[in-house]
């Protein structure tokens, strides 16, 4: 068990190389997920699509 | 409208094509120097990339769309621009960065203020008002951040070719973009998820 800092630490690196007793993580994690989407997204709209 | 392959092309045809190479300048324009945050190296990147484009227009073949191909050419022109500069002048890592979570969290390491839910169906993300808001706070990330940032994100490269290119160690490039994704997120929740549209 850590505290929310030490969590979501892990889960925005778990971008580039987990408490969820916490209501505000999984959201986080959410948000994390979303912008994970959105910059898939983002690439394939300024390659040309 | 439909275009013959340049292969094939007659020469009206291919002044066709030359011209849509050519009005696609503004965009690559834009992402080179989204990467690079210099406009001289983002000018030589682009420049390099209309004309190797132009230079292979006989082999396109048309197998892709125009922008897909060329904004593919400038991808390797502006690798060619950081590797050049990266001789130049050694990039500083950014572990002097200010560090976003100071504030997020409390001393003893809850939220200081819960996220709040973004209420983003994937049709949302894919919006083109929504991506010019994203890449927009993109460009707000300081220097360091935002080419460390685009060159995960838009040239794709893995965190070992990022620090093989920069200089960096693996440590630095992971702290810089989990910074990097907070700035980002904060942005986002300022310009785009604020109350109005949750």
């Amino acid at each position: 068990f850590r505290t929310c800092r030490e969590v979501t630490a892990l889960v925005i690196a778990r971008e580039d190389r987990i408490h969820f007793i916490c209501q505000a993580c999984p959201i986080f994690e959410r948000q994390v997920l979303g912008m994970r989407e959105a910059l898939g997204a983002w690439r394939n709209y300024r390659d040309g699509a | 409208m439909s275009v013959p392959e340049p292969s094939s092309a007659s020469p009206e045809q291919q002044a066709q094509w030359l011209e849509r190479i050519e009005a696609l300048r503004p965009t690559l324009m834009r992402l080179a120097l989204l990467q690079l945050r210099n406009r001289a190296w983002a000018e030589d990147a682009v420049s390099e990339a209309l004309l190797a484009a132009i230079e292979g227009l006989p082999r396109f073949g048309a197998r892709a769309q125009v922008q897909t191909w060329v904004v593919g050419i400038l991808k390797h022109k502006v690798l060619d621009q950081l590797r050049q500069r990266q001789r130049e002048q050694q990039f500083e890592d950014g572990s002097d960065e200010e560090d976003p979570t100071e504030h997020m969290f409390l001393a003893d390491g809850h939220f200081a203020q819960a996220p709040q839910v973004w209420n983003a169906p994937s049709e949302v993300l894919r919006q083109k008002q929504f991506l010019e808001v994203l890449e927009a706070c993109m460009d707000l990330l300081p220097g360091k951040l935002g080419r460390v940032f685009l060159m995960r994100e838009w040239l794709e490269l893995g965190t070992d070719e990022i620090c093989q290119e920069l200089g960096f160690t693996p440590t630095n490039v992971w702290q810089m973009l989990s910074r990097a994704r907070l700035r980002l997120r904060e942005c986002l929740q300022l310009r785009w998820f604020g109350e109005s549209r949750s």
